[in-house]
């Protein structure tokens, strides 16, 4: 305890600070360690959107025709839907629990650039929502007779694809977390961005299906997801002040 | 540099009702600052527009005698905010609350000073909890234990003594004005009557008007 002796002294002065000083990489590890263990605590969120991407898959060979080839021709939109739309259900929390408890106002308070730290909490988003997404679909595409050879594609295009929805997303939930009931207007607001990236995502595997070049695609997706990595935090950032002042 | 906090004819506007209007500070080290008021007299807006969160209020802010947009980072570094919501998550433990507040702080990962200021506010043997099983005031206790771990000059405390025991009360009152000795400044609002001591100095809200006296 010796070591604490004289940061808990009663006679020593306050000092003052002068610029901030390091410490945002210590900050930004200490927020996505936070986030992740608060939500490997509470893995019924984290199973939601898994559960609703699996049910919805499901139902679709039920619903429509069992007939592969059918399947096989809408397999890749469908499934790109479903994930787009799982993802989209789990983005309202992405910032309420912290607005609610009051750990939102205190991340605003820190010396720290707001951007980065939400960049920590979309990254846990991703890896908790996106990424077990992107590893399921595959799986879910054997039901849908999805044709080998665009398995990996549909991972691929997935995680990537994913990552943007996040970082998109996590826009739409800044603007809202300071409404009751912000879960329409989210998915108002966030949707028409979704579309580039969807049109993008199916898109590759539809290529994967027919043979063509892949690579064009995934090259978008690749751009669209540095654009959205650059801007997306400072976007979120100026989002969540406009949220709190309100 | 020195620690001094001024508001010029500070005023703000809800729903068409002045909170207040031509407000005046000018809060130094060594002071303990205390608003009062009424319910809905403006407080928690006042310490909130003087914690730089709001920024819908007329008149200027300064800190450090520098405008308050350019010394923001400056501010902020020096600045502990305690808001009405404790700010603890309730699925990690007291420690682990401590762990993430040491680091947004930005100082060394530390875990003798984290469990040293639980001891400090009465949580030993409770570190390990999930803060969703303690009680409001301990949940607020763990709250408090970052006026131990990151020394900060500038305290916003709002309604810090809610939920908190008549010992603990008596403790924390005596933190703020050991701090207030060493040199800090403490801004504060409470229904909790203080006793009086030289570095207490209050600020009355209420009714649009307002008073500032010592």
């Amino acid at each position: 305890m010796s070591g604490t002796e004289g940061l808990l002294s009663k006679e020593a002065p306050v000092t003052f600070h002068g610029e901030p000083g390091g410490g945002l990489a210590v900050a930004f590890w200490a927020t996505l360690k936070r986030d992740l263990v608060l939500l490997l605590r509470r893995r019924s969120e984290v199973m939601n959107p898994l559960v609703f991407f699996a049910i919805v898959i499901t139902l679709f060979p039920i619903g429509i025709s069992p007939d592969p080839q059918l399947l096989a021709a809408i397999a890749p939109g469908l499934l790109w839907v479903a994930a787009l739309l799982a993802a989209l259900l789990s983005l309202d929390s992405l910032f309420r629990a912290d607005y609610d408890d009051g750990s939102l106002e205190q991340l605003l308070l820190t010396p720290q650039p707001l951007a980065v730290l939400a960049l920590a909490k979309v990254a846990v988003h991703w890896l908790l929502t996106g990424l077990p997404l992107a590893l399921m679909a595959p799986l879910l595409g054997v039901m849908l007779a999805l044709p080998a050879g665009s398995y990996g594609v549909l991972a691929v295009s997935l995680a990537l694809g994913s990552a943007s929805l996040s970082l998109i997303g996590a826009i739409g939930a800044a603007l809202t977390v300071g409404l009751c009931r912000g879960g329409v207007l989210l998915s108002l607001l966030v949707l028409p961005l979704y579309i580039p990236v969807l049109i993008f995502g199916a898109g590759a595997v539809q290529a994967a299906i027919f043979g063509d070049g892949v690579m064009a695609h995934l090259a978008i997706l690749g751009a669209l997801l540095a654009i959205a990595l650059i801007l997306a935090p400072l976007a979120i950032a100026a989002s969540l002040r406009i949220s709190i002042n309100g | 540099m020195s620690l001094r906090l001024q508001a010029q004819s500070l005023a703000c506007e809800r729903d068409d009702r002045w909170l207040f209007r031509g407000l005046d500070l000018d809060i130094r080290a060594g002071e303990i600052v205390r608003v009062e008021g009424p319910n809905g007299s403006g407080k928690t807006t006042l310490l909130k527009i003087l914690s730089g969160q709001l920024a819908d209020y007329e008149g200027e802010l300064y800190w450090d005698e520098r405008p308050m947009r350019q010394a923001r980072d400056s501010f902020l570094s020096n600045l502990l905010y305690l808001g009405h919501a404790p700010g603890v998550k309730a699925a990690l433990t007291p420690l682990e609350n401590l762990t993430w507040y040491q680091a947004m702080a930005g100082q060394p990962q530390d875990e003798a000073s984290r469990y040293a200021a639980l001891e400090d506010v009465g949580l030993a043997g409770f570190e390990d909890l999930p803060a969703g099983q303690l009680s409001a005031g301990q949940q607020r206790r763990v709250a408090l234990a970052r006026l131990v771990l990151t020394p900060r000059p500038l305290w916003v405390l709002d309604e810090p003594f809610t939920a908190i025991d008549r010992d603990g009360v008596a403790a924390l009152e005596q933190r703020l004005v050991g701090h207030a000795r060493r040199g800090g400044c403490v801004l504060v609002t409470t229904h909790h009557e203080l006793t009086p001591c030289a570095e207490l100095r209050r600020i009355r809200l209420g009714g649009g008007g307002l008073d500032v006296g010592n």
